[in-house]
């Protein structure tokens, strides 16, 4: 059998809904919510301030630090223990190495700008959510940045090239496989990357072609939140 | 975000000509107070309360576990508070801070000491199975009150939650699907936290207000005004005349947030 009706009734390349707001957390220095279907990531910027322990400090930059947390009632299966996994220990990496190739914090030596993304709900894609939600918080900080970056899962499943994955579908019971991407808005490069299950080379060539198109529908949403609150201040 | 002597001061100042820097009454809420439920499909039951701009969410999970040896014929309940580093620069990652277990607990003690949920019917099977319940609140905007905002939070949680399905041959949990079984929660406790600055008495502090308190005291209380917690911080003293003062405004004011509440739970 070949998966042509995705579970949730979507065309191939079609996202789940998404809405976006910034502003949303007046303690910080920059902050959005992004919902895309059922994930939704809560992001706040704090910084560029004094990094401590100072033998961290850089003194020709600043630096990024990433906190990705999953809140304790987000999971679809039994409460999580807070405080922090390996896997959310490796997903705040991930996100510093994207994030950072378009932020420029030569002008503030010896400090740090914290991003920190906390979600209330998941159903699959919550590093990509968070890391778009962490680029608007970016941008509303007044950070320096030389573009925006939007991240979408791609994948394969059962033989059939999708974009945003949910977890219904990355649960299905055939073969897929699950390519979280994010991208630069402009030049639509690579800045982050992963992949698990099992996909061919055109295949993954076919679905990294998808997501420049799928991560340019999700910048769109990204610039329109950015763009409506600063045509209201 | 470091309240400044001066700042303290001058609060100190206002409070005693009955003044605040944000120009309310001393016993004055902030607004808006909202409520909004069902804010995490995957939680069992979830609320995000805002008053002013402090800013909260709880969600409440299931889960089945092994009876105590002591009350084998109960469930259990547990209050977690998690301040994020999100929600305030103060903030930090790692272990809990002092702050927030005492936020749990105070939390955690007005609900269990009200015998707020009724526990026996948490038993699935006597000395063996019974459900237990987790609260975690979480907080996303913290400017001040966080003790009154946090137990809105909770109680809107329990009253949205619902007993996910349980598989009857393999006992196995399934919690994309909710019953229509709500948590047996026979009172409702509030708590409000009543704040000295000098002699004056003060509810709902900002942050900035909260580094220029002398003494506060939480009073947790159900529907009918019955005490179930109280909790005194701060080293100034209290004298009784104080504390008995400082229970009427409680009452008072959990009445006005209870309606609120209310507002919101239909």
């Amino acid at each position: 059998m070949v998966y042509t009706k995705r579970v949730d009734g979507r065309k191939l390349d079609e996202l789940r809904p998404m809405e976006a707001k910034i502003g949303i957390i007046p303690n910080a220095d920059g902050s959005a919510y992004f919902k895309m279907g059922n994930t939704i990531a809560y992001a706040a910027v704090y910084g560029p301030r004094e990094l401590f322990p100072k033998f961290l400090q850089n003194p020709k930059t600043g630096i990024i630090r990433c906190h990705y947390s999953m809140m304790p009632f987000s999971g679809s299966g039994e409460r999580i223990r807070p405080g922090g996994n390996r896997r959310s220990q490796e997903i705040s990496m991930v996100m510093n190495s994207s994030l950072q190739s378009v932020i420029d914090l030569s002008a503030f030596p010896n400090t740090v700008v914290d991003v920190y993304v906390d979600l209330p709900q998941t159903d699959a894609g919550t590093r990509c959510a968070a890391i778009t939600a962490a680029s608007m918080a970016l941008a509303h900080a007044g950070i320096p940045m030389k573009d925006l970056i939007s991240a979408v899962a791609v994948g394969e499943v059962d033989g059939t090239v999708v974009a945003d994955l949910n977890y219904d579908e990355e649960a299905y019971d055939a073969v897929v496989s699950d390519i979280p991407v994010a991208m630069t808005a402009n030049k639509k490069e690579i800045t982050l990357l992963q992949m698990d299950g099992e996909i061919s080379k055109a295949s993954l060539i076919k679905a990294l072609e998808m997501a420049a198109i799928a991560t340019e529908k999700i910048y769109q949403v990204q610039k329109a939140a950015l763009k409506n609150k600063f045509t209201k201040e | 975000m470091i309240t400044m002597i001066v700042n303290k001061e001058t609060i100190a100042q206002l409070a005693a000509e009955g003044k605040r820097l944000d120009r309310r009454s001393l016993t004055e809420y902030r607004k808006p107070i909202h409520v909004e439920l069902n804010i995490s499909w995957t939680a069992e039951g979830s609320a995000k309360v805002q008053i002013g701009d402090t800013i909260v969410m709880a969600g409440v999970k299931l889960a089945m576990e092994k009876t105590y040896n002591d009350t084998p014929d109960e469930g259990g309940i547990m209050v977690n508070t998690e301040l994020l580093p999100l929600s305030n620069p103060e903030y930090e990652s790692g272990p809990p801070s002092i702050k927030s277990i005492e936020l749990a607990r105070v939390i955690d003690r007005g609900i269990r000491e009200a015998k707020a949920i009724d526990l026996k019917k948490l038993c699935i099977k006597a000395g063996e199975k019974a459900w237990f319940v987790t609260i975690d609140i979480i907080t996303i905007n913290d400017n001040g009150n966080l003790f009154d905002a946090c137990g809105m939070a909770a109680l809107a949680a329990l009253k949205s939650a619902y007993f996910p399905t349980v598989d009857p041959v393999t006992g196995a949990i399934d919690y994309k699907h909710k019953t229509k079984e709500k948590l047996p929660l026979i009172k409702e406790p509030l708590p409000v936290t009543v704040y000295k600055i000098g002699n004056a008495l003060l509810v709902d502090p900002t942050f900035e207000e909260e580094g220029a308190y002398d003494a506060r005291l939480t009073v947790a209380t159900d529907d009918k005004g019955v005490i179930s917690a109280m909790q005194k911080g701060g080293s100034a003293p209290l004298t009784i005349e104080e504390t008995s003062r400082i229970i009427d405004l409680a009452t008072e004011k959990s009445r006005f947030l209870r309606a609120e509440l209310n507002k919101f739970l239909k």
